[in-house]
């Protein structure tokens, strides 16, 4: 199957330059970006569908003797190119903040617990049908420097590759309701309400299993659209 | 008569932010790699280089805490999907707290460019960080090829600039390769 990489889609991110997420001001390119012409070397990309995933990269409660604190939780979706079509065998990682809102890094300060019980990292391929799942534990908000009383919503890191280095992409899955989402900088650096909403899981009560774990749905979707759609010829 | 489908909303990129690398780059952490600066096996075929360098901010202050993504074809010029399922062409590392990088891989061969042009060896390259919301593209081109001159990405940045796509030999023979987010010798990335 052969794709084209239209740029228009690209409006839905972010700006590398915004300033009131105050890590971008030293770090953001002053000079334009340079248009790059699709070659071979940005429609093609690594394969990781060979690598081998244990169940226990998917099941992050499942990682260490016990089980971890907090809410246990399903995250599953779809990942899909900007035609509507599953994109299968991808490879997904995950990572994320305990329950208590501590990640295990080495040089995360924040004075909440670590749970020995909980990494907080994860693998998954999608299927054939680009589907995908996760069971772990939702992950608290913590504070951050980035002004007074700054705190992140609670949120999960996804990183993945696609069918090309020009899929790529690392963004973050958050949860629907949250009361931080006006006052985080990192989420409203993404200008257009609906791109913003995208990164918004959605509670599924058939996701949900009973007496076990509630069930969110996120769906992704990835640069890359049919090379060769089927378009009736326009009259006019 | 089928109207043309609008296309679905991309999802946002975000930033990796900084506690990235229990995950991604998880050594440290006892974890399995998916990939690191060990990009070419012993059994893969080619001239083998090194290629290091530091990443800066724009007040010239290293940057320990990005993530360096590669990807390349091998030394005939092919990517993994063609056949060449014996050299993965990816490579990962995170900075060191001094913003220092590594790859140990093998040199890649000329490739095909747009209009029947061919593209100079060269390693496509990702910069993610804290403070990088959507991944920096760049490319990483080798001092001693000929072939540069007629690079036509090469040609597509204006000469004053071109100097920051391309590694210089260092003393010990190792591509020197720094990349500077920001300010003077800011690094050319593009939008791809």
């Amino acid at each position: 199957m052969s794709l084209i990489y239209p740029r228009e889609g690209l409006k839905a991110h972010p700006l590398n330059n915004s300033p009131e997420y105050k890590s971008t001001l030293k770090r953001a390119p002053s000079q334009p970006l340079i248009l790059l012409p699709h070659t071979l070397s940005e429609t093609s990309g690594p394969v990781f569908g060979h690598v081998a995933v244990q169940e226990s990269d998917s099941d992050l409660t499942r990682q260490h003797a016990g089980e971890p604190l907090g809410e246990r939780i399903i995250v599953s979706g779809r990942v899909l190119d900007e035609d509507g079509r599953p994109v299968p065998h991808t490879l997904i990682e995950i990572w994320q903040a305990n329950a208590a809102g501590r990640y295990v890094h080495l040089r995360d300060q924040h004075p909440a617990p670590l749970d020995p019980n909980f990494s907080g990292a994860g693998r998954v391929v999608t299927d054939a049908e680009g589907r995908y799942r996760f069971t772990t534990v939702k992950p608290g908000a913590y504070p951050w420097r980035n002004h007074h009383n700054a705190w992140r919503p609670a949120h999960i890191h996804f990183s993945l590759f696609g069918p090309s280095f020009l899929s790529r992409v690392i963004t973050q899955m958050y949860f629907p309701g949250d009361p931080l989402f006006p006052f985080d900088p990192i989420f409203q650096t993404i200008t257009d309400e609906k791109a913003r909403e995208r990164l918004i899981s959605r509670f599924d009560l058939a996701t949900t299993e009973p007496e076990w774990a509630l069930g969110y749905q996120f769906d992704i979707v990835l640069r890359g659209r049919d090379a060769t759609p089927l378009e009736e010829p326009h009259d006019d | 008569m089928t109207e043309p489908k609008a296309p679905l909303g991309l999802t946002p990129s975000q930033t990796v932010g900084p506690f990235f690398a229990y995950a991604l780059t998880p050594r440290a952490y006892g974890g399995a790699e998916l990939a690191n600066e060990q990009v070419a096996t012993d059994a893969v075929a080619g001239e083998r280089i090194s290629v290091r360098g530091h990443v800066y901010d724009g007040d010239g202050a290293p940057v320990g805490d990005a993530m360096i993504e590669i990807w390349q074809a091998d030394a005939e010029g092919r990517f993994h999907a063609q056949g060449n399922v014996g050299f993965t062409g990816f490579g990962r590392a995170e900075t060191t707290a001094e913003g220092g990088y590594h790859f140990d891989t093998i040199r890649p061969g000329a490739l095909p460019g747009p209009n029947g042009t061919s593209q100079a060896p060269h390693l496509t390259v990702s910069v993610f960080a804290r403070g990088v919301l959507v991944r920096l593209a760049t490319r990483i081109y080798f001092s001693d090829e000929p072939a540069n001159e007629a690079d036509p990405v090469l040609a597509l940045v204006p000469a004053g600039r071109r100097g920051t796509l391309i590694a210089q030999r260092g003393p010990d023979g190792a591509f020197i390769f720094d990349i500077r987010l920001q300010g003077e010798g800011e690094t050319v990335f593009f939008d791809v």
